[in-house]
């Protein structure tokens, strides 16, 4: 245990450390979730609009 | 435009060549952001003076590098762009825009918080941080002008202006360091001379930085792929309103 509390406590410097690590995961993998994300909306949205041309309504 | 070139430029053979690339782009991101995080949180030593505070160094530096890497990048497709007009030099200068702004918050956040212990204080106006700064802008600019104009053409031509004529703050941060008086520190790994940084340190930064690589060609492609369906969505549509009238 006394490892792992000295880990987390980052020879005293914690809240430098483990803030920008956080910081770099929420605003990377932020993006890269938001990326995907519209992505795949697009797709769906190209998806259906292919289907109605494929059928033209007469 | 060199045959090469065009022939990347056709949008078939791009996604061709981005689903090849894609999985191992993947790979690289996940085992070597991995590895070095591990090793540079865990295993690599605190620094004599700055203490364990120097583990924010390795994402710090690599997100700067990448900050300034995508900047180039996005400043030369702007110029193919200007020059040979093929419309997916533009979009995918558009799909790098954001990634670069997002590696430089990081840059600048971290550093911030960095700068704290380091130096007493999160932020100073020096030629560094100024700099960096300016480059956080010139992203956000270069993505309101591209968006600003109801003609895509025109806002893509005037923010591949401006993309072509920020790139001039790429030298100015790199050498900020040493043509100023900075409260930064110089170069410690891309010098003339070779690292000056223990190996201990290097290696962690290595990794990460190959890493944070994938990570900016995984995000590019992701959103280039985007920018081409949301092309194709535009075509359709406008097909169809077409057809109605």
């Amino acid at each position: 245990m006394d490892g792992v509390n000295s880990f987390l406590d980052m020879g005293g410097y914690a809240a430098t450390v483990w803030p920008a690590y956080g910081v770099t995961l929420a605003i990377l993998g932020g993006l890269l979730v938001v990326s995907l994300r519209s992505l795949s909306r697009r797709k769906a949205e190209l998806a259906i609009l292919e289907s109605q041309r494929e059928r033209p309504r007469r | 435009m060199p045959s090469f070139l065009h022939s990347l430029a056709s949008p078939a053979r791009f996604q061709r060549i981005a689903n090849a690339i894609m999985p191992w782009a993947v790979l690289l991101t996940v085992g070597l952001i991995g590895t070095g995080v591990v090793w540079g949180l865990a295993f690599s030593p605190p620094d004599y003076q700055q203490g364990d505070t120097v583990r924010v160094m390795y994402i710090h530096v690599p997100a700067a590098w990448m900050a300034m890497a995508c900047y180039a990048v996005m400043a030369l497709l702007s110029a193919s762009f200007l020059i040979w007009k093929h419309q997916l030099a533009d979009l995918a200068a558009r799909a790098c825009a954001p990634i670069g702004a997002c590696f430089t918050a990081v840059a600048l956040i971290t550093g911030s918080l960095w700068g704290k212990p380091t130096w007493g204080t999160w932020w100073v106006w020096d030629a560094r941080l100024t700099s960096v700064l300016i480059l956080f802008f010139l992203y956000l600019g270069y993505m309101a002008l591209a968006a600003a104009f109801d003609d895509r053409e025109r806002g893509g031509r005037a923010a591949a202006i401006l993309a072509c004529v920020g790139a001039i703050n790429l030298p100015i941060i790199k050498y900020s360091v040493e043509w100023w008086n900075t409260l930064h520190q110089g170069a410690s790994v891309f010098r003339m001379d070779g690292p000056t940084i223990d190996n201990a340190m290097l290696w962690p930064l290595v990794l990460t930085g190959i890493g944070f690589n994938a990570l900016f060609v995984v995000l590019l492609l992701v959103r280039i792929k985007s920018e081409l369906l949301a092309r194709r969505i535009e075509v359709l549509q406008r097909a169809r309103a077409a057809g109605r009238s």
